[in-house]
């Protein structure tokens, strides 16, 4: 299908993008790569009455590195990313999952907080997020915020971003001194996953973050567990996700891999 | 700041296979109805029109793009690759086009215009690939009639001719 008519603005400056928010709230919509939002349009899903174009600021397109974090602006796009030469060294999670969104054709133009801002539950920047505590920086007019990553994502498809906020970038804690793991099963290499799963070592323990099966990505602290106290605690941990059956698989087979795959992820990051 | 009202027309020029080219566009149009029904480029074809089979990949300012989750407003004043560009004269085939030809890597050929223009890209980039980079690169398309299999195969053959002789690039 074709999208419905909206007004389209092409931004110069950051000023630009909060104005158009500020004064066109809920019917504006911020366009970056477009990979998930014109598929929204497409489907007529979305029928915003202006279109926010923000991938000619420069501004928005930087990866920063700090003491202990890598800020990813708004522009920044997947394959941007994947190309950093830093990655694998300050973000070894993301390295291990960016591979995994969508195609190589898609991740070309598609950017880091699009995937964030669309908030699909089996998507895995979100997941990696969450996995890592990272802080999606918002910004209007009025304020600016940083939001923890467990706050953001609000449910299916929706986050704490007001109407009238652009996401300006987020930023990833890097974590010297661990071990990171990632995985996930999909009908095919590329589409979203049935269920997604990263570990970290934690000082205390280990966190696995699960996507794909509650309608928000959710991560979980435990301390360094073995044998059946680890296939207890994961058991619990896929039932208290709530998975549910749908044409891609069913809730059973959804534990069935937290299960596998917590378990399995757990033991490479702690070895 | 340039806003552009949703019922009008405006005009949107690009860089077509090279060529500097013109036509008109409401926000809402996609590129690959721009390049279809504005610049004739009927080679790119479309197919699910979400993103999902590949069949309208184009090439923007360097970039694999799928033609249907990209405005003609956002390319305006940017540099398109279709499959149009991949034949060096009208009736001369590409390296990579032969190649499909002798494999039997297309049937019906709805899918073949965004897979030459992905594999183009890539071999570009990547001129000495394996078959698992093929296959991870075919993943972001949909093919109904070949199983893939002559297309990896089509895709590796031409990747080492072009390795091996950077000057023949035609069958003429």
């Amino acid at each position: 299908m074709k999208p419905p008519a909206f007004d389209y603005l092409r931004a110069e400056t950051v000023g630009d993008v909060l104005d158009g928010l500020a004064q066109h709230g809920g019917d504006a919509r911020v366009l970056a790569g477009g990979q998930s939002l014109m598929a929204m349009l497409n489907m007529r899903l979305a029928k915003p009455k202006l279109l926010i174009d923000i991938m000619r600021i420069r501004e928005l397109r930087k990866i920063e590195r700090t003491a202990d974090a890598v800020v990813i602006g708004a522009g920044v796009r997947q394959a941007d990313l994947l190309a950093w030469p830093d990655l694998a060294e300050a973000l070894p999670l993301v390295a291990l999952a960016l591979p995994c969104v969508g195609h190589m054709q898609t991740r070309s133009r598609g950017t880091i907080c699009g995937s964030l801002a669309h908030a699909d539950p089996s998507a895995e920047m979100p997941l990696a997020l969450v996995a890592l505590g990272g802080e999606v920086l918002l910004r209007s007019a009025r304020r600016r915020r940083r939001v923890a990553a467990k706050d953001f994502f609000a449910g299916m498809m929706l986050t704490a971003r007001s109407d009238d906020e652009l996401i300006e970038g987020i930023s990833l804690p890097v974590i010297n001194g661990s071990n990171f793991a990632f995985r996930e099963v999909a009908r095919r290499h590329g589409d979203f996953a049935i269920v997604a799963c990263a570990a970290t070592k934690t000082p205390s323990g280990v966190r696995l973050a699960v996507g794909g099966v509650a309608d928000v990505p959710t991560a979980r602290d435990w301390p360094r567990l073995e044998g059946s106290a680890l296939d207890d605690a994961l058991n619990a941990f896929a039932y208290e996700l709530g998975a549910r059956d749908d044409v891609h698989a069913t809730a059973r087979y959804r534990r069935d891999l937290v299960r596998m795959i917590g378990r399995d992820l757990i033991g490479e990051v702690l070895r | 700041m340039t806003r552009l009202k949703s019922d009008v027309r405006h005009p949107i020029h690009v860089s077509l296979n090279g060529e500097p080219v013109a036509g008109e566009a409401e926000p809402r149009t996609l590129l690959s109805d721009f390049l279809r029904h504005q610049l004739g480029a009927t080679g790119t074809h479309v197919g699910c029109e979400h993103g999902v089979c590949g069949a309208c990949t184009v090439v923007v300012d360097g970039m694999l793009t799928r033609s249907c989750l990209t405005l003609a407003a956002q390319v305006d004043g940017c540099e398109i690759k279709t499959v149009e560009g991949l034949a060096p004269a009208a009736d001369r085939l590409g390296v990579l086009q032969q190649a499909f030809r002798r494999h039997h890597a297309l049937q019906c050929g709805f899918c073949t215009a965004g897979i030459l223009m992905s594999l183009d890209h890539y071999l570009a980039r990547n001129p000495a690939p394996i078959e698992a980079e093929i296959r991870d690169l075919l993943s972001g398309h949909l093919c109904r009639c070949t199983g893939y299999t002559p297309i990896i195969q089509a895709a590796l053959e031409a990747a080492a001719q072009l390795a091996s002789s950077k000057k023949e690039t035609s069958d003429a």
